[in-house]
C-alpha cells in the first residue's frame, strides 16, 4: 500500500504546470476564440515535453506512461482550462489505438503510424461517445483523425477509426466556445473498422471509464482554479471596511467547496491506479471518481461565482472561462447522478 | 518517494488481517448484544471487552509492545479497523483513553507519566474522560474559565471550576482537561494540560441525560481539587498546543476510522436492496441518496489511505483535519438518514427489533458535526488556515 505519486510524476507534473501557467493564460484562452485550432504552437510545447505522447507507447515515439501518469498532467490542463484536446488525444484515443495496435500479434499500419504523428505533435484526435446518431464531438472541428463508435444494435457496438476527409463536420456553438464541438456525419464502413464483437465492446466500456477518470481530472484543476480566483477575490475585495472574506458567511462557502474537493481528488487518483491495473471494481471507481469530482466542480463553480458577487457575472472578469469548462465537463462522459446510478447498480449486483 | 501507486495491502497486512478476522471471530460478542456503554451495566460490559481485547494484545494494536500493544504501524491499525467494523465488535468505551490521550501522551508525556497510565488505559482498568468544555467555553474553547492555582505545599495544583459534556464522564475513573493556569497571560498562552483522578477529593460528577435518555456524558464540578505535579502533561502554561495534539487526532486519522462508515455504507446497500425487493417504487426514490452515502464513505476510506501514505513518507496532518472531520461527520448523517428515509414510518420504533440501530446511530450521528469542535469552527479553519482568507 502507497497512495501517493512518485517524485518522478510530481516533478513532471510540476514542469507542466509551470509551462502551461506560462503559455496557456486567460488571454490566450480569449485569444483562442476568435481563432480555433486543434494544433497550436502551445501544442507543440506539449508535445516536445512528452505530454501529447505520455501513453503512446516507447516504439512508436512516446512515454508509455499510465493513466495513473497522466491524471496529475490532467489537472494541469483543467487548471488553465486547456483548449486543446489532450484528454481526448492522448487519454482517450491513444490506448485505444495502441491496445489494437499490438492484437493480434503485430502492428497494423495505419494505427502505428497514427500513434508516431500523435507523439510527435502532428495529429489532434476527436473521440465520440457511444451514441445513438449523431451528437456533438468535443475537439471535432478541426481534428485530424476521429474515433468514433456506432451504438451497436445486436451484435454490440463497432470501433471506427476515420481521417477528416472521411467525415462530415458541422460545428455547434458551445457555450464554451474553446471545446471546438461539432457534430459528425459518417458512415461506418469495412475500410474503417477497427474493432467488433466482444473486443469493440470491451474497448468502448473502458474508453468511457478513462473518459470519467480523466475528465474528472481535469474538473480537479478547473475546481482547485475557480476556488482560487474567489479565494484572491475575497481577500482583495472590501466592504464594511473588511476584505469579505473575513466574513464567515463568505468563508464558509468556500471552505465547503475545499472540502467536497479534498474527497473528489483521491477518488480520482485511486480510480486511475484501478484502472492501469484492471481491478475487478475499477469501472465502479472510475463512475465514483467522475460523480465526485463533477459534484465537486459543480459546488466550486457555483460558489466561486456568486463570492465574486456580479463582476464575476460579466465576460470581462476571467471566471466564466473556467465556469464553462466546468460545467461542460461536469455533464460529459456520464453525468454525477448517472454515474451514482452506476455504482448503486453494481452495488445491489455484487451483494 | 520512487515507489509507484498501489493500493494493495501487503501479504504480511493481508496475514495480520486473517489473524484479526480470526481472533474476532471466535471472541467478539456477538452484534448489539452488550448492554449500552452509556449505562453502569453496559459500561462494565464494555470494560471486560477491552481487558479481553488486552489479553490478547488487539485492544491497541498501534502502541510498542511494551505498554501492551503490538507496534505495528498505521496501515495495519487501519487493516484491524476494518476487521472491527465488519465484525461489528462493541463500540469502544476507552475511545476517549486510547484514541485522543494516548497519541498525545506518546508525544508530549513522560517516561513515568508513560508507564504510569498507558498500559492501564490499554486495559479497560482506567477509562478515561474529556474536560474541556466549560458552560461558557465550548467553540471558543480559549475562554474557558476553571483555573489552577499553587498548593500550599507547593506539590501541585487546586483546580477549581465546572466541566460538561464530558463523554463517559459519568462512569470513567480518569479525566484529561484544560484549566487556566496563569490568569494573566494572554487567553491562549495561560493553560495547562492536566491528568485528574476522579475519585480526588473536591470533584463531584452530575450525569446528563443525552438525546436518546442515556447518560452518554456528564458535569464535572472541581472544588480545590489537589492534582500532584506529575499530572501535568506537556509542561505548565502549555496546554493550548498539547490540547490541539489531541484535537487533531480527534478530528483527523485516529478517532474515526474509515472502516467504521464503510461497515454502515454496506449494510445500508443491503436495506436498500431488501427495500428494492418488497417496496420498489418507495426505495428508488432513495436510490440517489443511498449512492451518495456509499460513495461518501468509500472516498473517505481513500483520502485516509492518502493521507497515512503522507505520514508514513515523513508528512504530517494539519488543518486538513479539519476537512476530515467535516466530511466524516457528515458522512454519518448521510449514511443514517439514507437508512431511516428507506425504513419510512418504521424508523420511530425505538427499542429492539432489526432496524433498530439505524435509529440510534442517527442519534449518534447528530453529535458528530457539534462534537470535536463544531464544523462552523471546522470551516472556519479550513477558511483560514488552508485557503488564508483573513480571521474575521
Amino acid at each position: 500500500m502507497h497512495f501517493a505519486f512518485t517524485d518522478q510524476q510530481i516533478e513532471f507534473r510540476d514542469a507542466v504546470r509551470q509551462v502551461l501557467l506560462n503559455e496557456c493564460t486567460t488571454d490566450d484562452l480569449r485569444a483562442s476564440f476568435a481563432a480555433p485550432a486543434a494544433r497550436t504552437p502551445r501544442w507543440e510545447t506539449l508535445a516536445t515535453l512528452g505530454v501529447v505522447g505520455a501513453s503512446v507507447p516507447e516504439a512508436h515515439g512516446g512515454l508509455g506512461l499510465g493513466l495513473v501518469d497522466l491524471v496529475p498532467l490532467l489537472e494541469e490542463a483543467g487548471r488553465v482550462a486547456l483548449p486543446e484536446p489532450l484528454l481526448d488525444t492522448t487519454a482517450l484515443a491513444v490506448p485505444l489505438l495502441a491496445e489494437l495496435a499490438v492484437a493480434d500479434g503485430g502492428p497494423r499500419a495505419p494505427l502505428a503510424d497514427w500513434l508516431v504523428s500523435i507523439a510527435a505533435g502532428d495529429r489532434a484526435v476527436a473521440v465520440g461517445p457511444p451514441a445513438p446518431g449523431p451528437t456533438p464531438v468535443a475537439g471535432a472541428d478541426g481534428a485530424d483523425l476521429y474515433v468514433l463508435a456506432t451504438d451497436g444494435g445486436p451484435d454490440g457496438p463497432e470501433i471506427h477509426a476515420l481521417e477528416p476527409d472521411s467525415v462530415t463536420v458541422a460545428p455547434v456553438p458551445s457555450l464554451d466556445p474553446t471545446r471546438r464541438l461539432a457534430s459528425v456525419q459518417w458512415a461506418p464502413g469495412p475500410e474503417s473498422r477497427l474493432a467488433s464483437g466482444p473486443v469493440a465492446a470491451s474497448l468502448v466500456g473502458r474508453t468511457a471509464d478513462r473518459a470519467a477518470v480523466a475528465t474528472g481530472a481535469e474538473l480537479l484543476g478547473l475546481s482547485q482554479r475557480m476556488i482560487t480566483l474567489a479565494v484572491d477575490h475575497a481577500k482583495a475585495r472590501h466592504q464594511f471596511g473588511r476584505p469579505i472574506g473575513s466574513f464567515q458567511a463568505v468563508k464558509h462557502l468556500l471552505a465547503g467547496a475545499q472540502v467536497t474537493l479534498e474527497f473528489a481528488r483521491p477518488a480520482v487518483y485511486g480510480a486511475a491506479w484501478s484502472l492501469d491495473e484492471g481491478e475487478p471494481t475499477a469501472s465502479r471507481a472510475a463512475s465514483v471518481a467522475k460523480a465526485y469530482a463533477s459534484d465537486a466542480a459543480t459546488e466550486a463553480a457555483r460558489v466561486s461565482l456568486q463570492v465574486h458577487g456580479a463582476i464575476g457575472y460579466t465576460w470581462e472578469c476571467d471566471l466564466h472561462l473556467f465556469l464553462k469548462r466546468a460545467w461542460a465537463l461536469s455533464a460529459a462522459w456520464g453525468s454525477a447522478a448517472e454515474h451514482r446510478a452506476r455504482v448503486l447498480a453494481s452495488l445491489v449486483a455484487e451483494a | 518517494m520512487d515507489t509507484p501507486m498501489d493500493l494493495r495491502f501487503t501479504p504480511a497486512q493481508e496475514a495480520f488481517r486473517r489473524e484479526a478476522r480470526a481472533w474476532l471471530a471466535a471472541n467478539a460478542p456477538e452484534p448489539r448484544s452488550l448492554p449500552s456503554l452509556d449505562t453502569a451495566e453496559g459500561f462494565e460490559a464494555h470494560r471486560s471487552w477491552e481487558r479481553a481485547m488486552f489479553d490478547e494484545r488487539w485492544s491497541v494494536v498501534s502502541w510498542p509492545e511494551e505498554f501492551g500493544g503490538r507496534g505495528v504501524g498505521i496501515l495495519e491499525w487501519l487493516v484491524f479497523e476494518e476487521e472491527y467494523w465488519r465484525a461489528q465488535a462493541p463500540l469502544r468505551v476507552s475511545q476517549n483513553g486510547v484514541f485522543l490521550l494516548a497519541p498525545t501522551m506518546f508525544e508530549f508525556g513522560t517516561e513515568q507519566q508513560q508507564r504510569r497510565f498507558l498500559p492501564a488505559m490499554a486495559s479497560g482498568a482506567e477509562i478515561w474522560c474529556q474536560g474541556w468544555s466549560e458552560p461558557d467555553a465550548g467553540s471558543d474553547l480559549a475562554g474557558i474559565h476553571s483555573r489552577a492555582v499553587r498548593s500550599a505545599d507547593d506539590r501541585g495544583w487546586l483546580l477549581t471550576g465546572q466541566k460538561t459534556w464530558a463523554s463517559r464522564g459519568a462512569f470513567a475513573e480518569w479525566c484529561f482537561g484544560l484549566f487556566r493556569t496563569d490568569p494573566e497571560a494572554e487567553r491562549h498562552r495561560g493553560l495547562t494540560y492536566f491528568l485528574i483522578e476522579m475519585t480526588a477529593p473536591g470533584v463531584t460528577v452530575r450525569p446528563i441525560p443525552q438525546l436518546d435518555g442515556e447518560t452518554g456524558f456528564a458535569e464535572i464540578f472541581f472544588d480545590d481539587v489537589f492534582v500532584p505535579d506529575d499530572q501535568v502533561l506537556g509542561g505548565v502554561g502549555h496546554g493550548w498546543n498539547v490540547a490541539m495534539a489531541t484535537a487533531g487526532s480527534e478530528r483527523g486519522l485516529s478517532l474515526r476510522s474509515p472502516a467504521r462508515y464503510c461497515e454502515a455504507a454496506s449494510r445500508l446497500v443491503a436495506l436498500y436492496g431488501q427495500r428494492l425487493a418488497t417496496d420498489p417504487a418507495a426505495a428508488v426514490h432513495r436510490a440517489d441518496a443511498v449512492a451518495q452515502a456509499w460513495m461518501d464513505a468509500e472516498v473517505y476510506r481513500l483520502a485516509t489511505l492518502w493521507t497515512a501514505t503522507r505520514v508514513l513518507d515523513g508528512g504530517s496532518v494539519g488543518p486538513e483535519a479539519s476537512a476530515n472531520k467535516i466530511h466524516w461527520s457528515e458522512t454519518d448523517l448521510a449514511i443514517h438518514r439514507a437508512a431511516l428515509d428507506l425504513l419510512g414510518p418504521g424508523a420511530e420504533l425505538h427499542g429492539g427489533g432489526t432496524d433498530a440501530p439505524w435509529l440510534d446511530g442517527y442519534l449518534f450521528a447528530l453529535a458528530g458535526p457539534i462534537y470535536a469542535g463544531t464544523n462552523e469552527i471546522q470551516r472556519n479553519v479550513v477558511a483560514e488556515r488552508m485557503l488564508g482568507l483573513p480571521r474575521g
